[in-house]
């Protein structure tokens, strides 16, 4: 239960945080600030690495596989294109 | 057991956000948070051990590679697809996730399943709602909104579906069952969101989808226990609140009227007698998708290549109306520039943008207007003129951009109509009413470069083309400033 309560309080305390400080982010930024946020909204990929802590029956190891591919998709291509583009603003 | 590398990590990407100020400052906190993701990864693994590691060896190569090589190659036209893509399989992640805990937890009205449930309702809707939007964006699909008959009660009916699955799940009865069926519901869903926005309106579906996707990982890390994966599914859910307020804010519209109504379809109350009669409005929204498949291609375009013949339309100079833009913008001290999605279908930034450092060698001052919806997701125009490598600091957002407009000797349209359409201040009851607009009009003169003076996706007719002293150069946008760029 104390689990819970840690978890429900992280989730209210990054809501506030990230509202307060994302809603200062340019416009000029947008873009890239949601292909950055798509790779975090990859830190499924940790969910998927504790499936694969422990036995699996081959249903589970085959969606925990596919889980495991579409995470690692979003978080490399997400921080790869981010600081592709980011590379691109340039000020004369 | 990992407070402290949680807390560490969930601090990294707190700053990393604190740092999306400017380019310079976004660049180290992108690269920060990837340092931190990795390092979590790391952790995580080292901690727990992994079964199965050739599958999960062979799984990350093969998946790491092919973003690698998708990030690398995309073009920046191409990125509201990418991201479309991108917060698909971040619900995709989710919603496996939480199956196969759902699985093992099976069901019951214990949090964890319950969390479960939402974790795969929310992933299965942004899933299927993303691989819509994204295929659309990409040309897979029709881009036209498409509404079925009784499209809202199919939508109720299905809902009302999902949460009854999700209540049999709950009571604990064939959870895996009840499971799929929420599965199912869930998927229909989001396909009937996604296919009914269209066009212009799919920054707001976009940013929606965004904001789902990170509330699917905060219930996947629910279920999970895992602090990390809630607090950073709640960043990304804040995110993309915030951006699907800003977007619907710079439409001023509702996101149940984005979601629901469809521009081409909501304009039922619309009687504005000065507009043209409504049922001229669905048709263009339908031509418009046609048009933007084909608006690459100038031979296709009535006007667009016959150069030098001036279109019927034509300015009230008598002389070519290239050669009077050329003219106009040399003899000008300011120039404000206002980007369109058009110009990015007709890949013409980079021409544009060579156009504008032309006349500042020649000492005008030269500027972007950038209206927050220019483009299919939110701050798209400014990637594009980035990649054309347009200097940041001449991009303004609408404020500013009004405030430059008001003062400029010159404002020239490049592919953008319903942004600059004065009739969204002027007249009432339109889809556009109300919309903050980038105000052309208050520049001393006004060159239009689009491909013709049809309505944009709003449907709305610009009164703009037909106004007196407004030189139109209809056609390809790229052909357009490739003849204006020839001495």
């Amino acid at each position: 239960m104390t689990e819970l309560l840690i978890l429900v309080a992280v989730f209210v305390v990054a809501t506030v945080v990230g509202y307060a400080l994302i809603s200062r982010v340019p416009p000029l930024l947008h873009t890239p600030l949601m292909s950055m946020t798509n790779a975090i909204s990859a830190v499924t990929i940790l969910g998927a690495f504790v499936l694969f802590s422990s036995r699996l029956s081959p249903w589970e190891a085959l969606l925990a596989a596919v889980a495991l591919a579409a995470a690692t998709f979003n978080v490399v291509g997400g921080f790869a294109i981010t600081a592709r583009m980011l590379r691109m603003f340039r000020r004369k | 057991m990992d407070l402290s590398v949680d807390l560490v990590v969930i601090l990294v990407f707190v700053v990393g956000f604190a740092l999306f100020r400017n380019p310079a400052g976004a660049r180290r906190g992108n690269m920060l948070a990837a340092v931190a993701f990795a390092a979590a990864a790391i952790v995580v693994v080292a901690r727990g051990g992994v079964v199965l590691w050739p599958l999960v060896i062979a799984v990350l190569l093969v998946a790491g590679s092919l973003a690698w090589l998708v990030a690398a190659k995309v073009s920046m036209l191409q990125i509201p697809a990418m991201v479309a893509f991108q917060n698909g399989s971040g619900g995709l992640a989710a919603l496996l996730i939480s199956m196969v805990e759902l699985w093992r937890v099976g069901g019951g009205a214990s949090i964890p399943s319950i969390s479960a449930l939402l974790g795969i309702a929310i992933g299965g809707v942004t899933f299927t709602g993303s691989a819509v939007a994204g295929g659309k964006l990409a040309g897979l699909l029709r881009q036209a909104p498409v509404t079925l008959r009784g499209h809202n009660i199919v939508v109720l009916v299905t809902a009302l579906f999902l949460v009854a699955a999700g209540v049999a799940a709950v009571g604990g009865d064939a959870a895996v069952v009840a499971g799929v069926a929420l599965l199912s519901a869930a998927g229909v869903l989001g396909i009937l969101l996604a296919v009914r926005v269209g066009g212009a309106d799919m920054p707001v579906m976009i940013s929606f989808l965004n904001a789902s996707s990170g509330l699917a990982a905060a219930f996947c890390g629910v279920v999970t226990e895992s602090r990390l994966l809630v607090a950073g599914g709640a960043f990304v859910a804040a995110s993309g609140t915030i951006l699907t307020i800003v977007m619907c804010r710079a439409m001023n519209r509702s996101l149940a009227n984005v979601l629901v109504g469809g521009t081409a379809t909501g304009t039922g109350t619309a009687t504005g007698g000065v507009e043209p009669p409504p049922d001229t409005w669905l048709p263009a929204a339908a031509d418009e998708a046609a048009r933007e498949v084909l608006a690459p291609d100038p031979a296709e375009t009535p006007g667009a290549g016959a150069p030098g013949t001036a279109p019927p339309a034509g300015p009230p100079d008598e002389e070519c109306p290239f050669a009077a833009t050329a003219e106009l913008a040399l003899g000008a001290q300011r120039v404000v520039i206002v980007p369109g999605y058009g110009m990015a279908l007709a890949q013409a930034q980079f021409n544009v943008v060579q156009w504008a450092e032309g006349l500042r060698q020649r000492g005008v001052e030269v500027k972007y207007a950038i209206h927050p919806v220019a483009g299919r997701m939110p701050g798209h125009m400014n990637v594009l003129l980035a990649e054309a490598d347009a200097s940041y600091d001449d991009l303004l957002e609408l404020e500013d951009g009004n405030e430059h407009l008001a003062e400029a000797d010159l404002a020239v349209v490049v592919g953008a109509s319903d942004v600059v359409t004065p009739a969204a201040v002027e007249t009432e009851g339109t889809p556009l009413s109300g919309m903050p607009i980038l105000r052309v009009q208050d520049a001393r003169r006004l060159v239009i470069c689009n491909l013709d003076d049809e309505p944009g996706y709003s449907g709305v007719k610009n009164r703009l083309y037909e106004q007196p002293g407004v030189i139109s150069l209809f056609g390809d946008a790229r052909a357009t400033f490739e003849r204006l760029l020839k001495p």
